[in-house]
């Protein structure tokens, strides 16, 4: 279920028509309108890039890095190639608005990419899609194809001299290509393993060469600033938090979705519009931004609005903006056990502290959970995880980390009573 | 070399279309799909098609044989008709995705990862799918979403896939 309040990415979108991703629906709802007005007014890249800096939109992906900054590190008079990629990876669990963009507005997202071409100078872009959404990709094939048939994509946009290529790149199953690093390599046609940074993408991203990374979103929040203008997007949202977000709600609500609205909006809030909780149930606590989010209580929770500052501040992140609601019956112990699980398995392989630290946090998570822990488990897991934060390639290796140190920092009794009585407190999933 | 024709014409077209959308020098770019592609017409990837596959790219076989085995939608043991992944993770799990995944494995009364002995039916377990909205969530043959597994609805699904 997709619901629009406010926002940029699904404004007009109709979710009842099955006809209102393809170009005609949306170019009736304003679309292109955004490249139209750069062609012909002839705006230069200097002014897009103030423009998106204007709007203070952060990076839609989980890591908030404010666009047009990562826009201007481009270096544009680099004399050769240059690539745009998109990651729509999405496999963190608890988040599937990319999903959503790709199935129900497409074109937003293609606007965006080329848009940002024009911004950075780039002629070549590709979408990088997650493995496990193939209808998804099917239908970014099918855009394409309508955006270069109304020749808003390819050579000579718009009668003008910029030519801009988009190619969709299916993945075929593994979370670590969410990582922009992986995902260059994947989409090099290799293993999916990270790469040290530096040297970062901005001067050596795909095949070697300058290339500029952004989420699904954020590519698709682009026509409406440069249509409207960034002030009017950032007035949407609250400063340093500009304009609205999609928020991936899963979990023990009544209403799963995806909820289009004001970054700042109160979680009391969202959790309402979501139709509260399951079955008259008791909020437990909810990892605010994807799994690897450290989680809060509901206490903490209920105090926080929904943008990065107020989630950062409660000690946690936004990330991605999967929103997973759990209810009085979750097991803190067992739902880590599955995050744990989950880390280990999608580990690449390539560095020791992860590969190896990934597997000591799930057996012991593991053992706690089956009447096996011991007292000093805590401070193993803790210890463990200290021994991987800060010390991989990439942050797969932190977001491996943070459950753990979420869930002993606010639920550590119930892992102690997992350990004393070799039983849970509650009756579990 | 491999032998010839081990893809029809179509699975080869559909290759050339993923090789065009890369610098003729990055042919290599295109190992993902081709493989997927040869993966839908054959069901599963053995060595000589993945040798079959690489050599078609013009990379070395064990540069397709590395990838083949990094993600994990490829299989490159024999599958049954219909491969069902559900998914367990945790966004799933709180809405029902070990009662759908237990429900399947006592229909069709295998365990994850085994086939049943018609051949018609392999059952995974899978990690997020994206889709967390929709949970439980199951993947028919990697290219498939399914919402909302219920038993109700696994039992609907499972009669349609004859």
């Amino acid at each position: 279920m997709t619901v629009y309040v406010k926002g940029v990415v699904f404004e007009g979108v109709d979710f009842d028509d099955p006809n209102s991703w393809k170009l005609d629906a949306y170019v009736k709802r304003g679309g292109y309108a955004a490249l139209k007005k750069i062609i012909e007014n002839k705006i230069t890249q200097d002014e897009i890039i103030a423009e998106m800096k204007a709007s203070s939109l952060r990076g839609r992906g989980g890591a908030g890095f404010p666009t047009g900054l990562k826009w201007s590190f481009m270096p544009r008079s680099f004399p050769g190639q240059k690539y745009l990629v998109c990651n729509t990876d999405e496999g963190e669990p608890g988040t599937f608005k990319d999903l959503d963009i790709m199935v129900n507005n497409p074109h937003a997202l293609i606007e965006g990419m080329i848009i940002g071409g024009y911004a950075m100078g780039i002629t070549v872009g590709y979408n990088y899609i997650h493995g496990e959404v193939f209808e998804a990709y099917e239908r970014f094939e099918e855009a394409l194809e309508e955006a270069r048939a109304a020749g808003f994509l390819g050579d000579k946009i718009l009668g003008s001299d910029f030519c801009f290529q988009l190619h969709g790149h299916h993945g075929y199953g593994a979370y670590i290509c969410g990582e922009e690093t992986a995902l260059l390599e994947s989409l090099e046609g290799k293993k999916g393993q990270p790469r040290f940074k530096p040297p970062f993408p901005a001067s050596y991203g795909l095949y070697g060469k300058p290339t500029t990374i952004n989420n699904t979103e954020t590519f698709a929040s682009v026509p409406y600033i440069i249509r409207e203008g960034g002030q009017k997007f950032l007035e949407l949202g609250k400063p340093n938090n500009g304009g609205t977000k999609l928020f991936s709600v899963s979990g023990h609500v009544n209403r799963p979705g995806n909820y289009e609205v004001p970054l700042g909006l109160p979680f009391s809030e969202l959790l309402e519009m979501c139709g509260g909780m399951r079955d008259g149930k008791k909020l437990k606590a909810v990892i605010p931004g994807g799994s690897s989010a450290p989680v809060l209580p509901a206490d903490i929770m209920m105090q926080c609005t929904m943008d990065y500052d107020s989630i950062a501040k409660a000690g946690s992140m936004l990330g991605s903006g999967a929103v997973i609601v759990m209810d009085e019956s979750v097991c803190m112990v067992k739902a880590l056990e599955r995050l744990s699980y989950f880390y280990h398995e999608e580990s690449c392989g390539q560095c020791t502290p992860c590969r190896e630290g990934t597997g000591w946090l799930y057996r012991v998570v593991h053992r706690i959970e089956h009447g096996l822990g011991r007292p000093e488990d805590l401070d193993l897991l803790l210890s463990v995880g200290g021994n991987i934060a800060g010390r991989t390639i990439c942050a797969l290796g932190d977001a491996a980390v943070m459950p753990v140190q979420g869930m002993l920092k606010h639920f550590r009794a119930e892992f102690e009573h997992h350990i004393q009585h070799k039983s849970c407190l509650v009756p579990g999933f | 070399m491999s032998a010839n024709n081990l893809l029809t014409p179509e699975s080869l077209a559909q290759i050339d279309r993923e090789l065009a959308k890369y610098p003729a020098d990055q042919r290599r770019s295109a190992i993902m799909g081709a493989l997927r592609i040869a993966q839908t017409e054959k069901r599963h990837l053995t060595n000589e098609l993945i040798e079959y596959v690489a050599d078609y790219v013009r990379i070395p076989p064990v540069a397709a044989y590395e990838v083949a085995s990094f993600y994990n939608m490829y299989d490159m043991k024999p599958v049954g008709k219909y491969k069902l992944t559900v998914c367990t993770n945790l966004p799933c799990a709180l809405s029902g995705g070990y009662q759908a995944a237990d429900y399947l494995k006592q229909k069709l009364g295998i365990d994850i990862g085994e086939t049943t002995a018609d051949g018609k039916f392999t059952l995974k377990e899978g990690e997020c799918m994206g889709a967390c909205g929709y949970a439980p969530v199951m993947l028919v043959n990697n290219h498939t979403m399914c919402n909302h597994m219920t038993p109700e609805a696994l039992d609907k699904k499972l009669a349609e896939l004859e």
